[in-house]
This record gives structure tokens, C-alpha cells and sequence, in this order.
């Protein structure tokens, strides 16, 4: 368990993050706020205290495979360093640095091109296979919208680590309970969610996934011989009271009385 | 035609630390070799084409040169889409080696005909795309996938499937081959029609006509200036593919013949999308029912000429 200064610095960490995404979001009229705040704490706990993500060939790889929650990982590789503040400047214009959805560029922290829901797993068990194969030390880290388990070839994937027993790699899934036109429940039910993962061989722990010491513990007990995953128990919008738990916010993009609402919630 | 290729690309495989292959569940006995020399970078990942790609991505992405096979619809067509994000627009070296061109399985059916596959790979970004014409090819062009550092669609044909070399040909991506030279009318064809494009310059040649046969192994990048010099120097142009006559060699050659501002004949010959419905039958009886033996395509050719 962290210590309380400790947990306060991530939560303000997630804070100044949350605000980066509201702002580039607002000003750009993008869409993808509610799936962007519901992934902070788990993107912040990854590059603040697990992942090593600046050593070469050696390095922790983080693929988002959610790609449309890219807003928040933009802002988190920007709080790292990665991404400089006039690439986020730059985030959804004719002719600016970023993409609505994440493109491939290892030197800015960006590990595949995403966007197209149901492919990270697979790339992410390719490259835990490249590292058990090479006797690297990294692990592969992922993270998936429950929506995108809908995605059969996130199964094929499963299967395959599960088989082979990638323990290097670590698939994280938003369980935020809403997908992009509805509750999950209401469209293609998942539970028991961590049944079926624990069915096809994979260490499960199930977590609140915007509580640190939650993500902490479990991040720090990761199975050695079974491939893990991390259910987080998110809300989508997570940060802005009138956000939250709401679809609406899965494309909806603040306007000007939504945002200054908005921030004020969040600087609080 | 696989077993020349598994075998040279087998060879580099012994020797390589970096050289992956994987198969989605075929290839009887094709990978045992591969299995025996380095297990840990042989994979059959099971039934699931879309799972390989992203698989053969990851290890890409980590520095691995990999090769995933499978029959043709399965490899390409399945998992179009994680090929077009995941390989050809990262420009991963990952190689495609299909099995199975055209209508290469006969009996097997519709499910694993391969009639789409050059057009959708020559669409891709990246992607380069060859056809080997007989084994010798096979084996060259398995040569020539490891020295290339990009994505690669290789089309394979059958087993016990024509010759025409008889020795390893010297081959390069993108450049075209010659076969035989004429002036009255010039074939360009791919793959295993290569074989039937000399098959035809003979009959016509008994017919009095002189035929260019020109070997167009690699769809993309295609060797633009070849079929701009053919279309200076003869006054007919053919092609001829075992896929479906939109989006393969024939719409790519009408597309650089029109640009050049062409006047002569011009005929695609290849397979009509409605040709195989219904049919049952060997590779060769269908190929027939398309109109793709040299004697159909040297009677329809001469036909052409006669009316030019």
C-alpha cells in the first residue's frame, strides 16, 4: 500500500492529466471525454510507478488498445516528457502532431497504431513473445474497453497466451459498463467477466480502477507462469460529476458553459 | 511450389536469430523442418489468421522478420483488416506467403478459391505483391522476401504446377521478365498463366503471328516502364490472370496503357466474378470453364487481331 503523500502526487498527477484532456478535447471538439477519464489512474499508476518506459530496446511497452482514450494517454506521455507541449497543441488539426487515434512513433511512447478495436492484444502477445524468446526482462502492458471484448480476435488472442503462458504480458480492461451506444449489459453482456479469463488460463484480479492503492497491489502481484489481467471497475466520465456514467459523453464534446463546468469540478 | 519455397526459406531460417514463422493450422508437414531446427521461433497459432497478424506485428515491432502462411482467403481476406493497420501501414517486415492461387483447389470449392487476393493486396500501402510463376521462381522470390525490409504478399500456386525455367532464374521485385520477343502481339500474364502465355505464343506462332510474352511476377510496384515500351512496340496487348479480371494484373496494365494514351488492342483475360457458381471440379476444369487454356486464349486472341 502507498503512503498518503505518495497517493496524493498521483491523484494530483491524474488531476493536471484529466484537465489536459478536457482542454484538448473542448477546443478541438473531439469526441471520446467519457472513455478518456475513465483510464487515467490506471495510465498514471503504469508510467509513474511500474513501467520503465525510456530504455531502449529493454523498455516496458504500453499499447493502447482502446485507441480512442488516446486523449488521456497523450496527456500522460506528455506529464512523462514523451510528448512535448506543442504536440498536444497540435491534437486533432489540419496538419497538427496527433491523431484522434494513436500512430505509431516508439520514440514518443506510442508502441502500435490503434484505433481499430480488437487488434492490441495480439500485437501485445507478439512482442511478450519477442521478449520471453530474446530472455528480456520487459513486460508488455494493454489496455482494453470492455466493448472491444466483443471483438472475437481479442479471444483468439486470449487463447494464444493462456496456451503459451505469457506472463510478460499484462492485459488491463476498463470495465467501465458502457460501450459507444450503450451499457454493456444491454448489448452484449460480459459477466462473469473474470471467470472467463480465469477460464483460458490467465491470473485475474479484479480492482477498483480509480482507487491507487488498489491498482498498486495488484500491479505489484502479478502472476509468474500465467499471462495477467487487471479487470478495473471504472466509471466512464470519471472527474465531472455531470459526465459520469452517462453515453452521452462517449462522442459528445463540452461546449462552452459544459467546459467551464467542467474545469471548475476539476480544480477543486 | 510451397515446398520450394518452405525449402530455401528454410535454409536462411537455420541460420537467422531473428527470423520467425508462423502458420494458422495448414501446411502438412511443410513446417517440420522448422519445427526440428529452431522450435522456439516456429508458432502454429491455431485456427485464427486475425490472432497471426497481430502476433507477427508485435514481433515486427520488436525487431523480428516473420513469415505467416496460410491458404490465401484465410490469410489475406480473414484478417484484411489488422494486414491493412497492423502490417501495411506500420510497414512491418512481415512476409504473407499464400497458398492456393486462383483456383488452385479445385474440388475444395469457392471457400478456397483465391480470385480477390492481388487486388487487396495491391491496395495496401507498403505492401509489395509477387507471383511466382513455376517452383524456380518460388524459390528465387523466397530468396529475394529475405533481403527485402517491408511487407510482402507472396501468391503461391499448386502442387505439380507448370514449369517453365530450368534453373533458378535471376529475378528482380518490380521488374518484369521477358520471355520470348515478337511484334505482333504482346501477352503479359502472372503466376502459373505464365505458363499458359507460352503455351499460346507457340499456337500462335504456328498461326503466323509473333508473340512477346512478358513475365509480370511482381503486381506491385509494377514495372510501369515495361508495359509503356509494349504498348510503343505492339499493336495488341493481353493480359492474363487466374483472379478475378478487376483489380488484378489486367486492370493494372488497362490503367498505365490508358495513361500512355494507347490506341492498340487491348483484352484482359482472367475469371469473370460469376465463372465458378455452381461448378464442381478440378483445377483444371475450371480453369477451362474460365477460358484460361492456351488453346481458348490463343483462338480469342487471334480473333482480336483478326477484327483489329
Amino acid at each position: 500500500m502507498a503512503a498518503g503523500s505518495e497517493l496524493a502526487r498521483f491523484e494530483e498527477i491524474s488531476r493536471r492529466v484529466r484537465i489536459s484532456v478536457l482542454e484538448m478535447i473542448y477546443r478541438t471538439g473531439s469526441p471520446h471525454i467519457g472513455p478518456s477519464f475513465s483510464v487515467v489512474e490506471i495510465l498514471v499508476a503504469l508510467y509513474f510507478r511500474f513501467m520503465n518506459a525510456t530504455a531502449g530496446a529493454e523498455r516496458d511497452r504500453f499499447l493502447l488498445s482502446k485507441g480512442h482514450a488516446c486523449p488521456a494517454l497523450y496527456a500522460v506521455l506528455h506529464e512523462k516528457g514523451l510528448i512535448s507541449r506543442e504536440d498536444l497543441d497540435g491534437f486533432a488539426l489540419d496538419g497538427g502532431t496527433l491523431q484522434q487515434h494513436p500512430v505509431l512513433d516508439p520514440g514518443r511512447g506510442i508502441e502500435a497504431s490503434t484505433g481499430s478495436l480488437g487488434h492490441g492484444l495480439s500485437i501485445a502477445a507478439g512482442m511478450a513473445l519477442a521478449g520471453r524468446v530474446d530472455g528480456k526482462e520487459y513486460k508488455v502492458y494493454v489496455l482494453l474497453s470492455d466493448g472491444e471484448l466483443n471483438e472475437g480476435s481479442v479471444w483468439e488472442a486470449v487463447m494464444f497466451a493462456g496456451h503459451h503462458g505469457l506472463d510478460n504480458l499484462v492485459a488491463l480492461v476498463d470495465y467501465n459498463r458502457m460501450q459507444a451506444l450503450g451499457r454493456t449489459d444491454d448489448i452484449v453482456g460480459l459477466d462473469p467477466l473474470g471467470e472467463k479469463w480465469r477460464a483460458f488460463g490467465w491470473h485475474v484480479q479484479e480492482v477498483d480502477g480509480h482507487d491507487f492503492g488498489e491498482i498498486f497491489d495488484a500491479l505489484g502481484a502479478l502472476s509468474m507462469g500465467r499471462p495477467n489481467v487487471l479487470i478495473l471497475h471504472t466509471v466512464k466520465g470519471k472527474g465531472v460529476s455531470f459526465m459520469e456514467n452517462d453515453v452521452l459523453w462517449h462522442y459528445r464534446s463540452p461546449d462552452e458553459r459544459e467546459y467551464e463546468a467542467a474545469l471548475k469540478e476539476l480544480r477543486r | 511450389m510451397k515446398t520450394a519455397f518452405m525449402d530455401r526459406l528454410l535454409q536462411a531460417y537455420r541460420d537467422a536469430d531473428d527470423l520467425f514463422v508462423l502458420t494458422a493450422d495448414l501446411g502438412f508437414r511443410l513446417f517440420d523442418g522448422f519445427e526440428a531446427a529452431a522450435p522456439r521461433r516456429f508458432y502454429n497459432v491455431g485456427v485464427a489468421e486475425s490472432n497471426m497478424i497481430g502476433i507477427a506485428a508485435g514481433l515486427s515491432l520488436c525487431g523480428k522478420s516473420v513469415y505467416c502462411y496460410s491458404i490465401i482467403p484465410f490469410l489475406v481476406m480473414r484478417p484484411f483488416e489488422q494486414i491493412r493497420v497492423d502490417i501495411a501501414y506500420h510497414g512491418l517486415n512481415v512476409k504473407l506467403v499464400g497458398a492456393g492461387g486462383g483456383f488452385t483447389y479445385g474440388c475444395e470449392g469457392f471457400t478456397h478459391f483465391a480470385l480477390e487476393d492481388l487486388a487487396l493486396m495491391s491496395s495496401l500501402p507498403n505492401m509489395t505483391v509477387v507471383v511466382p510463376a513455376d517452383p524456380l521462381e518460388a524459390e528465387a522470390v523466397a530468396g529475394l522476401s529475405l533481403e527485402h525490409d517491408g511487407p510482402m504478399y507472396i501468391r503461391l500456386g499448386g502442387r505439380g504446377g507448370p514449369v517453365i525455367h530450368d534453373r533458378t532464374p535471376e529475378m528482380e521485385i518490380g521488374r518484369a521478365m521477358v520471355l520470348r520477343e515478337g511484334e505482333d502481339a504482346a501477352v503479359i500474364a502472372t503466376g502459373e498463366m505464365v505458363h499458359a502465355g507460352m503455351l499460346v505464343a507457340g499456337m500462335l506462332s504456328e498461326r503466323g503471328l509473333s508473340t512477346t510474352v512478358v513475365n509480370m511476377h511482381t503486381l506491385k510496384p509494377l514495372d510501369t516502364g515495361i508495359i509503356a515500351a509494349l504498348a510503343s512496340t505492339h499493336e495488341a496487348v493481353f493480359t492474363i490472370e487466374e483472379h478475378n479480371t478487376r483489380g488484378g494484373l489486367g486492370s493494372a496494365v488497362s490503367a498505365v496503357l490508358a495513361e500512355n494514351g494507347y490506341s492498340g488492342v487491348f483484352r484482359r483475360f482472367g475469371i469473370d466474378e460469376g465463372a465458378c457458381k455452381g461448378l464442381v471440379g478440378g483445377s483444371a476444369f475450371l480453369r477451362e470453364r474460365s477460358g484460361l487454356t492456351p488453346e481458348d486464349l490463343s483462338e480469342a486472341i487471334s480473333v482480336s487481331l483478326r477484327r483489329a
